[in-house]
């Protein structure tokens, strides 16, 4: 589904993000990418949604170079991604209904499928009593699960989760990656990336280990070894 | 699809508009100090044109005549004055008028009036007065008069004095300092008019620098670039338009205000000598009310509008 083809990322000061990366993400799995800070990880994730672009090498969504869409089909690519990022990145100026229904305006959905979806999303998230309250209302734990709302609310292909809990506690932690699972268990595709042991082990899924760059383990069902 | 999207992209704008309220304040306050300032400009060239039309006016040539002119030969030579293609009008005035004008404005001057009626015969006499297109033609007029005249004529030489040479030095000088003046307004202009719109630019540029983050969420959720950047437009429009309601507000209040300075320190004498300068800032508001409208409404939504629009662009490219 995603492939990743020797893809390199040096910035102009000559630091090395990613260094020859090549894996593949098949449909329906749930795949942790673990490592240190500075790693790589964000920088891989950022690939996938186009904010970035590799120096070298390809990314693919099925089998179209994602560096190559011309901006409407870009669009569309990233309407069938959803995006949970560390700093929950919510529109501070519009309501909880309102950030998700910006993500459903956004893919041209109709008034009336957006009224009967929000709610309904929010529900999963449990988070049905603050609809109508501004992100700054919010507790991180909820911000976060409003952002995994939006994520979701338009049915995509893939989640990408770039340490999502990196600012949560444990608690929040923990409830962050069971609606992860959940989501992965209807059918999406998630990758989450983590420096968090406990989420690793929580999940038991395949694990990718990044170092300095490079992909140093990949395990089918993997734990945390750094 | 079409139609939903452009009410979601003008609800949008409305709301960013309300929510954001001290930015859209802020918005709303300078470029109403920018539209003041085209306000400012439309009316100080209403005003000077208004000036230089009612100078032009006070600057003439009068032609007297002897005392025993004939009306026939006055008459004649009127009508090869008013033959020159440089002549605007043309009065003639008699001696009885002359008479008569001079007992009306000294009418409460009883010093002025026994002096007149000491002397016992009209010692006023006849004249004509010029009127040139513009102020620097009055020099071939007089030419014109000094050359061929009546004057050349021996026998027929009925022409006293031409006062030309006595209004020459304002003349020449009006000649030379009416263009210099219209065209510095105009440099002087110019040069506001750009300060004014790099300053609304700028203000704008703020306002969406805090949106940056905003923008690039809406990216990454796969939003179009329209989609986006529309609803920054309506709210830019919205600025516009209130801006343009609150300098009308001002230009109105400056006019009327204005007008009733002039008269207080040019005083009732000055408003009588220069009757177009009465009134001269409200009459051409009411006159021009729907221009003057079109004008700063129009300068308001474009400039919120376009200076939205270039100031999404750039972060756009996510």
């Amino acid at each position: 589904m995603i492939y990743f083809d020797k893809v390199s990322k040096i910035y102009p000061d000559q630091s090395v993000a990613l260094d020859s990366v090549s894996f593949s993400i098949e449909p329906n799995e749930f795949v942790t990418i673990v490592g240190h800070s500075g790693a790589g990880k964000t920088t891989l994730m950022k690939m996938v949604i186009a904010e970035d672009r590799p120096t070298q090498g390809a990314v693919f969504f099925e089998s179209a170079n994602i560096h190559k869409l011309g901006k409407g089909q870009m669009n569309k690519l990233r309407r069938r991604i959803g995006t949970v990022f560390q700093d929950f990145r919510l529109i501070a100026n519009k309501t909880i209904y309102e950030n998700i229904a910006f993500a459903m305006e956004a893919s041209g959905r109709l008034d009336s499928e957006i009224k009967s979806d929000v709610p309904h999303v929010l529900e999963l998230v449990d988070l049905s009593k603050k609809i109508w309250n501004f992100p700054h209302e919010l507790s991180g734990g909820e911000k976060q699960r409003v952002a995994i709302a939006r994520a979701i609310v338009n049915q995509p292909d893939i989640i990408i989760a770039d340490e999502p809990t990196g600012n949560l506690d444990p608690i929040n932690t923990l409830e962050i990656v069971k609606i992860l699972r959940k989501i992965h268990k209807l059918g999406t595709t998630v990758i989450l990336t983590t420096h968090d042991k406990d989420i690793v082990d929580e999940v038991c899924g395949r694990v990718i280990t990044m170092e300095r760059g490079k992909v140093i383990r990949d395990d089918k069902h993997g734990k945390y070894v750094l | 699809m079409i139609f939903t999207n452009f009410k979601r992209i003008i609800k949008s704008g409305f709301i960013n508009f309300w929510r954001n309220g001290f930015l859209s304040f802020s918005a709303i306050v300078v470029i109403t100090v920018s539209l003041t300032v085209f306000g400012a400009l439309i009316f100080g060239s209403a005003f000077s044109r208004a000036l230089i039309k009612e100078i032009k006016n006070k600057v003439d040539i009068n032609v007297y005549f002897t005392l025993d002119a004939q009306e026939s030969d006055i008459f004649a030579l009127r009508k090869t004055i008013e033959a020159l293609p440089e002549v605007n009008k043309v009065e003639y005035i008699s001696r009885e008028q002359a008479l008569s004008d001079f007992k009306e404005k000294w009418k409460d001057n009883s010093l002025m009036i026994q002096g007149l009626e000491e002397i016992g015969s009209n010692p006023f006499p006849a004249a004509l007065n010029i009127k040139a297109k513009e102020p620097s033609q009055y020099a071939g007029i007089a030419t014109f008069l000094d050359s061929k005249g009546a004057t050349s004529q021996p026998g027929l030489n009925i022409v006293d004095k031409v006062n030309y040479n006595q209004n020459k030095l304002v003349i020449d000088r009006l000649g030379r300092i009416i263009p210099a003046v219209e065209k510095s307004g105009t440099i002087i202009a110019i040069i506001f008019i750009m300060v004014a719109i790099i300053m609304v630019f700028n203000t704008v540029r703020i306002i969406i620098f805090t949106a940056k983050d905003e923008i690039s969420v809406m990216k990454l959720v796969g939003a179009s670039n329209f989609y986006i950047r529309a609803p920054f437009v309506v709210s830019g429009i919205m600025y516009g338009i209130f801006s343009g309601i609150f300098t009308l507000g001002i230009l109105g209040v400056f006019a009327f205000y204005s007008d009733a300075m002039i008269v207080k320190f040019s005083g009732v004498q000055g408003v009588n000598d220069f009757s177009l300068l009465a009134n001269v800032f409200s009459s051409y508001f009411i006159q021009n009310l729907g221009q003057i409208f079109a004008i700063i409404m129009g300068s308001g939504i474009v400039l919120g509008a376009i200076s939205s629009y270039m100031a999404v662009k750039r972060y756009l490219r996510v």
